[in-house]
């Protein structure tokens, strides 16, 4: 995010200010307080023994480190009726999202190129009618998706996902990948087509290099959204072919046995932390995938 | 009440990038000083220092004799017009305008007459209701600079005011500007890249270069004693032919350009060459302004004066005067003429220098000798 | 001879064709997945579809069996008081942090990313943490109890009465960060000259933000309230990870309240009437603001 250049301005100075200052930190530390405490409670939670969390208090630091939980949660907690931890289903999300943000990322950025820089005649209506894609309550697309993945003989399966993050994610990387054409200049996309090349010529040879901010955005984006995403594991999918979203909740929602609070924290950091890791290593550009939310981008 | 600045050993940094280099200027009340130079030079870094927009890194700015360091903007007793005119687009005409009365909490009744008074000044009383969205560049720009006259304020600072307006306006505003000037008396701080808009404007003109004063004068100094090789290249358009060369004594002083086949040597004025010592064969710098050179002929004879003959290699009319470009040792020069006499391209022509304006430089460090 | 004419008229004509054919067979996806879909969703929220979808046009039973549910009243009450409560603390939030971390930070960017990384994670996650933290027997209420008050009680996550506060709060703590850097770089996007004249002028702090920077954000709250409020409708993976939609159906919300009827209760013309109602609403919101939106880009 941009710096200001107004950081030089002189300003008053003397107790008032250097109280005032002081507040100013005061309030943004207590805010990082609280952003930070659950993951901290989650951490901590995870590493400690099950005695050790009735005993004490959930902001305590673990007396004694165990990993216990995690191994668990990684391979012998049980997801409903099977006991295999979540290792399975960690590998159903990356199956269902390695495909689905690639396909859905080359789609959107031909999409885009096709309706920012070769302007037919419609190009802005469809561009209108495929962004409320984006926008649609998914609730109102769940019953009849689920009979025509039935149909194609993909309900339940990991394909099917694919097929439905793709196709609901094209909507969003087709609306990133046209914020960022409407701001290349067109004079390099004449210059090329004055010198003979065509749509695929100038697509692959000039656009696609170009646009690689834009293509980490709409993949960070697309990543985040597919791995965190609840509502379509859940309804298209059953059992073995959970992605890691769902059988986390089935692992917390057990009500069979005792309730294991270190084996859910566990389970919860495995489930979040390929998005969290993308997020500490590109923060900037998934930002920016944020605020494109706003359209205008 | 006008009030003097001065400035004493004044430095920025950004960073570890020192954009000041140690700058000294005294401005006395009343005067309408124009900093000029090259875009990154640091005029406008230095403007700032003065309105307190950025904060020193070392040295002290006076304003009417108080030190004001550590001063925040609002208690310099300045006023300030932006390139961008920095107007708040929220805000209705009028409400820009009144914003730095209200915030000093100055009496309605007083607000309203100095409003009056400006905006009338202005021509824009017509738009007081408006925002600033509805108004065209030329209006808005006023509306900037009625901001900072009604405040009353012992100084007026300006970043490039008129860089935004088509050429027409810019001069209009020029000239407004400066009879603004002269019936308030303000002491005006102004920055801009433009030569001319300084020449016009300016009491004194401070020309700057990365991060370094050069030259502090009047314009017609400036124009006519540049201190150095950048000084004489800024100021002016076209500007001054700098043709390299040696200097030969042989029997008076002379100067022979670099590269030059023909032997054709400039006499040095005889008032300059008891002034130089420089010995025989060293390298320097000939300044010529085009209008020094000119057809032969043409202009009452006078001292100093010296006649070569050349091809024309470019005609370029403007206009008003026509701009012949010819070469000296494989360097081009252009020479100002009348309209009827340029002669068309590969035609021999005869030039007239008034050697008693040129200017000598030494080539090494760049200064005038 | 004429054939190598005709395809080389062809080959240009496929040529001029190519950005319309490319872009053909993705709208026809969006036309099938997204309006084919809603269309069919909206008839049989027309028809008698019970367990399994039947085809026999019904009118308007499914709405007024919809309406006559009290489940979707509370519901309905829940996405109220929730959104409310949700874009209106959110907002404060992100906007006093937005003013704040603006206040020459030298530590902005850590700080920017300790605010924000909620945001990266999935409501499953948030939800299963602030499960935990408010659970009554181990969370905030024990340690309270263990700092000396006896007697504090915090059973929000338990009582149906409450419950949906807790859905309030896990969710200001995922997204609240994201109100804040939509803010700053509203904030940031106003022209530094600006700031500079408001400080010639003599304005403070209160000043410059109440006075000048935040009339000029408005398009930013518009498009924050937006944004937040369409979070808000399309909630579901909070509620079901936080209380399952609980106690009872305490905290149900339409999204829940779709799901339930669509995959466990199987009536199908009253999911899919509640799923017409929410896309309804959405519409509202959204389609206006789209159209204000690409209507500015169109240039």
């Amino acid at each position: 995010m941009r710096r200001r250049r107004t950081s030089g301005i002189v300003r008053p100075s003397g107790p008032g200010a250097v109280m005032l200052r002081g507040l100013l930190f005061a309030v943004l530390a207590l805010f990082c307080l609280y952003y930070l405490v659950p993951l901290f409670v989650m951490v901590a939670t995870s590493l400690k023994s099950l005695e050790e969390i009735r005993a004490g208090s959930f902001l305590s630091l673990p007396r004694e480190i165990t990993f216990d939980a995690w191994g668990k949660a990684w391979n012998a907690a049980c997801v409903g009726v099977r006991c295999d931890g979540l290792e399975p289903y960690v590998w159903n999300s990356v199956l269902m999202t390695v495909p689905a943000v690639a396909i859905s990322t080359i789609l959107g950025a031909l999409n885009g190129y096709a309706l920012t820089k070769w302007r037919f005649p419609g190009a802005d209506i469809i561009f209108a009618l495929i962004l409320f894609g984006a926008f649609i309550p998914f609730q109102v697309i769940l019953l009849p998706m689920a009979r025509t993945l039935g149909q194609l003989g993909l309900a339940g399966s990991v394909p099917g996902l694919i097929l439905v993050h793709t196709v609901y994610g094209l909507a969003f990387t087709t609306l990133f990948f046209r914020n960022f054409f409407i701001g290349v200049s067109d004079g390099i996309l004449q210059a090329a087509k004055v010198d003979g090349a065509g749509f695929f010529g100038i697509f692959f040879g000039i656009v696609l290099p170009m646009s690689l901010p834009a293509i980490v955005v709409t993949v960070i984006w697309q990543f985040t959204q597919i791995w965190n995403d609840f509502l379509f594991g859940v309804a298209f999918t059953v059992g073995d072919s959970n992605p890691v979203t769902v059988a986390l909740n089935n692992v917390v929602n057990t009500s069979t046995g005792v309730k294991e609070y270190n084996v859910d924290m566990a389970a919860a950091i495995i489930a979040g932390l390929p998005t969290l890791l993308v997020y500490v290593v590109a923060g900037a550009y998934f930002v920016r995938g944020l605020s494109a939310g706003a359209v205008k981008g | 009440m006008a009030a003097g600045i001065r400035l004493e050993s004044v430095r920025k940094f950004f960073g570890a990038n020192e954009v000041i280099k140690g700058i000294d200027l005294e401005i006395e009340p009343g005067e309408f000083v124009v900093l000029v130079g090259p875009s990154g030079c640091g005029k406008s870094t230095l403007l700032n220092l003065i309105a307190g927009l950025e904060t020193l890194s070392s040295g002290h700015v006076f304003i009417g004799g108080q030190k004001v360091d550590t001063t925040p903007p609002r208690d310099r007793d300045i006023a300030m017009v932006f390139q961008s005119y920095a107007l708040y687009p929220t805000k209705t005409v009028r409400q820009n305008i009144t914003f730095g009365m209200e915030t000093r909490r100055i009496p309605k009744a007083h607000q309203d007459a100095a409003v009056e008074e400006f905006t009338h000044l202005l021509q824009i009383d017509r738009f007081l209701q408006r925002k600033p969205g509805q108004l065209s560049g030329g209006q808005r720009q006023r509306v900037a600079m009625g901001r900072a006259l009604v405040r009353n304020p012992a100084v007026f600072l300006f970043d490039e005011p008129l860089s935004n307006l088509d050429a027409k306006l810019r001069i209009e505003m020029r000239t407004e500007i400066k009879k603004l000037h002269q019936r308030l008396g303000k002491t005006a701080v102004y920055v801009t890249h433009d030569q001319i808009e300084a020449m016009t404007l300016a009491t004194r003109i401070a020309v700057m270069d990365n991060g370094h004063i050069r030259q502090v004068a009047d314009p017609a100094t400036i124009y006519e004693n540049p201190v150095d090789l950048f000084v004489a290249g800024f100021m002016g358009s076209p500007p001054m032919n700098m043709i390299r060369g040696r200097l030969v004594r042989d029997g008076g002083l002379f100067f022979a350009p670099l590269g030059d086949r023909d032997g054709v040597r400039f006499p040095i004025a005889a008032a300059e060459a008891a002034r130089i010592g420089a010995p025989d064969g060293q390298e320097v710098v000939l300044g010529l302004r085009p209008e020094t050179i000119f057809a032969a002929g043409t202009e009452l004879p006078g001292p100093d004066r010296f006649v070569f003959e050349r091809p024309v290699a470019v005609v370029e009319p403007t206009g008003p005067d026509t701009m012949i470009v010819f070469e000296i040792g494989g360097q081009d020069l252009i020479a100002r003429v009348r309209p009827e006499d340029a002669h068309p391209p590969g035609t021999p022509f005869r030039f007239e220098v008034d050697m008693g304006k040129a200017k000598l430089f030494d080539a090494g460090t760049g200064l005038r000798i | 001879m004429q054939r190598a004419v005709f395809l080389k008229s062809l080959r240009q004509g496929v040529e001029r064709r190519l950005p319309l054919i490319v872009v053909s067979p993705l709208f026809a996806l969006s036309l099938f997945f997204v309006y084919g879909f809603i269309a069919w969703t909206a008839y049989i929220s027309l028809t008698k579809s019970g367990v399994m979808p039947v085809y026999t046009f019904d009118g308007l039973a499914q709405y007024e069996r919809l309406w006559a549910t009290p489940r979707w009243y509370v519901a309905l009450k829940n996405l109220f008081i929730f959104s409310s409560l949700f874009i209106g603390i959110s907002m404060a939030i992100g906007i006093l942090l937005a003013i704040l971390l603006d206040q020459r930070i030298r530590i902005e960017g850590m700080i920017r990313t300790i605010y924000l990384y909620p945001m990266a994670l999935s409501f499953i996650v948030t939800g299963t943490v602030w499960k935990w933290i408010l659970n009554p027997g181990l969370g905030i209420e024990r340690l309270m109890r263990q700092a000396g008050f006896e007697n504090f009680t915090f059973d929000w996550l338990v009582n149906s009465d409450f419950a949906i506060y807790t859905v309030v709060i896990a969710a200001v703590w995922q997204s609240s960060g994201y109100a804040m850097a939509l803010f700053l770089a509203g904030l940031r996007s106003v022209d530094d000259e600006i700031l500079k004249a408001a400080a010639i002028d003599g304005a403070g702090p209160w000043l410059v933000y109440s006075g000048i920077v935040l009339p000029m954000l408005r398009p930013v709250f518009l498009s924050t309230v937006i944004i937040l409020a369409h979070l808000a409708i399309k909630s579901f993976d909070l509620v079901v990870a936080l209380t399952g939609g609980g106690p009872g159906y305490a905290t149900d919300m339409p999204a829940t309240f779709m799901y339930a009827f669509a995959f466990q209760r199987s009536e199908l013309g009253v999911a899919a009437a509640s799923a017409v109602m929410m896309l309804m609403t959405v519409s509202a919101i959204i389609v206006p603001y789209l159209y204000s939106e690409l209507r500015g880009t169109r240039k």
